[in-house]
């Protein structure tokens, strides 16, 4: 299992779920209408480390995080 | 060194403090950037989310980007709510000459503003509503919204 961890004001509580890839979590967040409006726009860390592909491989106790738009100082 | 803070800064200290710790270190430029609250769109302050973990990443990969110049960064940061005309940021470069300053502030703060994980929220007639269209998707945002 993976969690799936939103951040800042994405009001939405930590998912676990199985998948081997980025690609499985995208699956399952399309499915999910409530995040229709942060898919586009979100940055993706998995493990507290930004990624690029979704082809990233996920292991069982992944930590994956959606950083929506940023804005601090 | 980053330091993270409940509420508004203490400017004064901060910038007071950084300056002694670095005099023994021949800094001939030293250039505090500070961000204070504006009154505007008859906010009452502003709010802050932070993501330590990416943020300290971040923070470190510019420590090392700065000291192949030669040069030391500082910053702080609020967390939670800062009042109007109370401050919520402060970076900081020292080295030796103030070229190498004057660029790296400007490097740095710009980088910040783009991709550090911080999130605000206007604090108006008591609700506390995210800036969305004041922030910056991080780059190569979008990942999970492109089609399969």
């Amino acid at each position: 299992m993976v969690t799936i961890e939103f951040l800042g004001p994405i009001q939405k509580a930590p998912l676990t779920l199985e998948a081997s890839s980025l690609r499985d979590v995208a699956e399952v967040l399309k499915q999910d209408a409530e995040m229709a409006q942060w898919l586009d726009n979100c940055a993706v860390a998995v493990n507290d480390t930004l990624v690029a592909s979704l082809d990233t491989a996920l292991k069982s106790g992944d930590k994956v995080s959606l950083l929506p738009p940023v804005c601090g100082g | 060194m980053l330091e993270l803070y409940d509420g508004a800064l203490n400017v004064p200290e901060i910038i007071t403090r950084w300056y002694a710790e670095e005099t023994d270190y021949n800094y001939g430029a030293y250039i505090p950037f500070v961000g204070t609250v504006r009154e505007e769109d008859g906010i009452d302050g502003l709010s802050f989310d932070v993501y330590e973990p990416i943020l300290n990443a971040w923070f470190e990969s510019w420590v090392t980007k700065a000291a192949l110049l030669g040069a030391k960064l500082k910053m702080a940061h609020s967390r939670g709510d800062v009042l109007v005309h109370e401050s919520s940021y402060i970076a900081a470069v020292f080295s030796p000459k103030r070229r190498v300053a004057l660029e790296t502030i400007e490097q740095f703060v710009e980088d910040f503003k783009a991709s550090a994980p911080i999130w605000k929220y206007d604090l108006k007639n008591g609700q506390r509503l995210y800036a969305r269209e004041r922030s910056t998707a991080i780059q190569g945002a979008g990942l999970l919204g492109v089609a399969l």
